[in-house]
């Protein structure tokens, strides 16, 4: 263990989740203006429904995914009495599917991106920077997982490759502040490159489109249809005790809140 | 029953002659920046006529107001879950295509140009990719009935019998103008579509606005509205609309495209309307019945239980006055003249429009036959004008209530003439549409010579209000009116922000206001104009400080509103 593993299992998923939840913060309280989609639709519709709902669908059950596989200890499995195999042929199948979706949308959205010159002319840095991370980001997911069994195949290894027993642990134990830098050491490299890259986008996702995440309008679902403000919220607020107390007009005097 | 205030509009169709100055002045003033070049806040379309976008008006395909759906009230797009489960694709969005994509011209190709044989020519250049661009669609392109052949059949209005009998040849075809803004609905369905709780009605005058900050870029506002004005700007990810020119509004002015329209033919008033009762409006099930149902919601502002439940809702002392002087209310109500555009998307439009009858007059006269009104009402019924095409546009397609309007309008025109001419039988004439003379003769007077103060009865945004976030605030205004006049400036010495550097006062207070939450109107501004104001009264001049004015130094700004007459305004 050298500094340079020092760095790359503790020092770099710090630094990008650091950024990841300030950066944040400090968008949300400067930046109201700019958190947004960023929707292209206006420009180009018939790509896009293909890309987005693809990929939005696909990600959203990785996703899923990642919690079970990550956050989910493997002990709670096995108390369970889901065996490691029923387990990982899930996570394969299900994994690869909706990976395959993720990715089939994401490359779809990349192109468009880039062959477009409406939407190309109108992207930021940032956007193609997102996007493009996004694009690797799934494609060495779905490398580590269906590559690492050919690999596996090939040299006679095990074919389910563990990794609720190291890169899991390790992924928690960055949030007790008791970072396991041994259990990454001994993982393949297309799980390392996945992993790293994946911290890589965090630390860039609070500059970038992606922060509509944390917009997903569940509100909208309790508020009522048609809103009203007021330039003067306590004026409206004590008329409208007023109105409950009464539930008739009440005198002119005592009904004027200025 | 809870009574609220509506900035409302009526326009005149009869005197709209389509020169689109009201058109050019708002997006001079509102969207002349990049993401909103394809916006037109106010436009103006030819009707018969595809409309901007193209078949804005076919709601079976744009899924835009609302719809009856076992007696209930709810959106045409389907309801909250739905909307949420198309979050990551909205189906009924128009593309900037069915708009148009916005250009400007390779100008540089005309100042370099080396000298030769043929004119140089610039070619269009499309100002989403910068890349050449082939005209094929732009704004207003079928005005004036151009390439109707072609597309006016697709005009959504343009259904049943009249597919048949609209013909688009040149000698048979008839045509309107009819301007269009946000329609600031009392049921407005883009805040109902809207997932983030972005838009939203004003309580004190019904004005719908877009909270640019809060704004997530969803674009359900712009699929939910069925007259599809809200836009969605593509440079800053958000929606944008017409804000009914609320700093003018809030300073008692009309909005720019009343302000500059030709043939004054755009009225604004307020409308008390009773909020409670919306939404049973809106649920009516016959689509002909709610205009009825809509006029139902509008409260006479000279009842006097009326006044007593405004005044307990809060509604300010001179606000009520000004609805009691409200050009709408007549239109709309006593003279029922004013019809709403497309009453059946049961929005509850706010902006209503006289129908034009000039074209049967035009008919009438130009078969040689006087026009007067017994003449006049067969003619309605053959207009050029299909009474059917207008009854879809203002009625939902009930032809009697269009039919009406034009008589009054037929009759108000044969009762002045005839009263100009000759004296005599007035009374029958209003009697034959149901009207007092009294009423013909108001009617005519707001229709056909009103002055500025009539046609535009708005009054100030509340001072007592604007006074709290004044001190709340506290940190701009005028340091250097504090330090000549602290007496007649009532002691507010915590001015800050002084007119020394370029922009003026207009900009002064565009960086603490733009906090969230905060209001968007400069209070430092208002201040200092009512202060110059009053200034330049104690002063015996009467120029009224504009509000938005681009001064370099102070001392311009102050002999401005000085005019020559104080000690300083000799400059000017």
């Amino acid at each position: 263990m050298n500094l340079w593993h020092q760095f790359l299992w503790v020092i770099f998923p710090y630094l990008a989740l650091v950024t990841f939840v300030l950066g944040h913060i400090y968008r949300y309280a400067y930046d109201q203006f700019g958190w947004t989609a960023g929707s292209s639709q206006l420009m180009e519709r018939r790509l896009l429904m293909w890309g987005v709902l693809l990929f939005h669908w696909g990600i959203l059950f990785v996703f899923i995914g990642h919690v079970m596989g990550l956050l989910v200890p493997i002990e709670v499995y096995r108390a369970m009495g889901v065996s490691d195999h029923s387990y990982h042929l899930l996570a394969l199948w299900a994994g690869t599917l909706f990976g395959v979706i993720a990715l089939a949308g994401i490359l779809l959205l990349n192109i468009r991106r880039w062959f477009i010159s409406r939407i190309r002319t109108n992207t930021d840095t940032m956007r193609f920077l997102t996007d493009g991370l996004l694009l690797v980001v799934i494609f060495s997911g779905l490398a580590a997982t269906v590559g690492y069994r050919i690999y596996a195949a090939q040299y006679d290894l095990p074919a389910e490759f563990e990794y609720r027993e190291n890169i899991a642990p390790w992924f928690r134990s960055l949030f007790y502040f008791a970072p396991q830098i041994e259990l990454m050491l001994e993982v393949p490299l297309m799980f390392q490159l996945h992993v790293l890259l994946a911290f890589l986008l965090f630390a860039l996702w609070p500059f970038s489109s992606l922060v509509h995440v944390f917009s997903v309008p569940l509100g909208y679902l309790r508020r009522s249809y048609i809103q009203y403000r007021s330039s003067n919220p306590k004026a409206a607020i004590s008329r409208e005790k007023d109105r409950r107390k009464s539930r008739k007009p009440v005198g002119v005097d005592q009904g004027r809140k200025e | 029953m809870r009574v609220k205030a509506q900035v409302a509009m009526v326009m005149n169709l009869d005197k709209c002659i389509g020169c689109h100055t009201c058109s050019v002045t708002c997006k001079n003033v509102w969207t002349s920046r990049e993401g909103t070049e394809y916006m037109w806040w106010n436009n103006v379309e030819t009707k018969p006529g595809v409309g901007y976008p193209k078949m804005y008006e076919d709601q079976e395909r744009w899924k835009g107001g609302w719809q009856l759906k076992n007696g209930k009230l709810e959106l045409k797009a389907g309801g909250k879950l739905r909307k949420l489960a198309n979050i990551f694709f909205n189906p009924d969005l128009p593309s900037i295509d069915d708009f148009y994509e916005p250009w400007t011209y390779d100008y540089e190709t005309l100042t370099n140009a080396k000298p030769s044989e043929h004119q140089p020519v610039a070619q269009p250049i499309s100002q989403l990719s910068g890349d050449p661009l082939d005209l094929q669609w732009g704004p207003n392109w079928d005005d004036d009935l151009a390439g109707t052949p072609e597309t006016g059949h697709l005009d959504p209005n343009i259904r049943g019998e009249l597919e048949e009998s609209v013909r688009f040849e040149y000698e048979k075809v008839f045509m309107a103008y009819l301007p269009r803004i946000c329609e600031h609905c009392l049921n407005p369905s883009c805040v109902a579509s809207c997932p983030s709780g972005a838009m939203y009605k004003r309580e004190e005058d019904g004005i719908v606005l877009v909270d640019q900050e809060q704004c997530r870029g969803w674009r359900y506002c712009v699929s939910g509205c069925p007259y599809k004005k809200t836009y969605f700007n593509w440079e800053t990810g958000k929606a944008e609309k017409c804000t009914l020119c609320y700093p003018r509004i809030e300073a008692g002015q009309p909005t720019i495209c009343s302000e500059t329209c030709v043939g004054r033919l755009r009225y604004i008033g307020l409308v008390l309307y009773d909020a409670d009762s919306v939404e049973e409006a809106a649920s009516v099930p016959d689509e002909k019945e709610l205009l009825e149902a809509q006029r139902r919601v509008f409260m006479d502002p000279n009842d006097p239980e009326v006044v007593e439940q405004a005044r307990f809702d809060g509604i300010p002392e001179d606000w009520i006055q000004a609805a009691q002087r409200s050009p709408i209310y007549p239109l709309a109500i006593d003279w029922g003249i004013a019809l709403p555009l497309h009453p059946e998307y049961r929005t509850m439009p706010m902006v209503w429009y006289v129908p034009p009858l000039s074209p049967v007059m035009g008919f009438v006269e130009g078969e040689g036959s006087e026009a007067d009104p017994d003449d006049v009402f067969p003619a309605i019924d053959e207009l050029r004008i299909p009474i059917q095409y207008l009854a879809n546009l203002l009625s939902a397609g009930d032809e009697e209530v269009v039919r009406r309007v034009l008589k009054r309008l037929a009759a108000m025109r044969g009762y002045m003439r005839e009263k100009n001419l000759s004296g005599a039988g007035v009374e029958e004439i209003a009697a034959s549409v149901g009207m007092e003379p009294q009423a013909i003769e108001d009617m005519y007077r707001l229709l056909a010579i009103a002055k500025y103060e009539d046609r535009y009865v708005i009054p100030l945004a509340h001072k007592e209000l604007a006074h709290e976030l004044y001190e709340q605030r506290g940190s701009q205004g005028l340091d250097f009116a504090a330090s000549r006049a602290p007496a007649a400036n009532g002691g507010n010495a915590a001015y800050s922000c002084s007119l020394d550097f370029a922009g003026g006062p207009g900009s002064c207070a565009s960086g603490e206001t733009g906090a969230p939450g905060g209001s968007p109107r400069n209070e430092g501004f208002y201040a200092m104009k009512d202060e110059l104001e009053k200034k330049a009264r104690a002063l015996g001049g009467k120029v009224a400080a504009p509000n938005v004015q681009f001064f370099k130094n102070k001392q311009d700004f102050e002999s401005f509103h000085l005019k020559g007459r104080g000690p300083q305004g000799a400059g000017a």
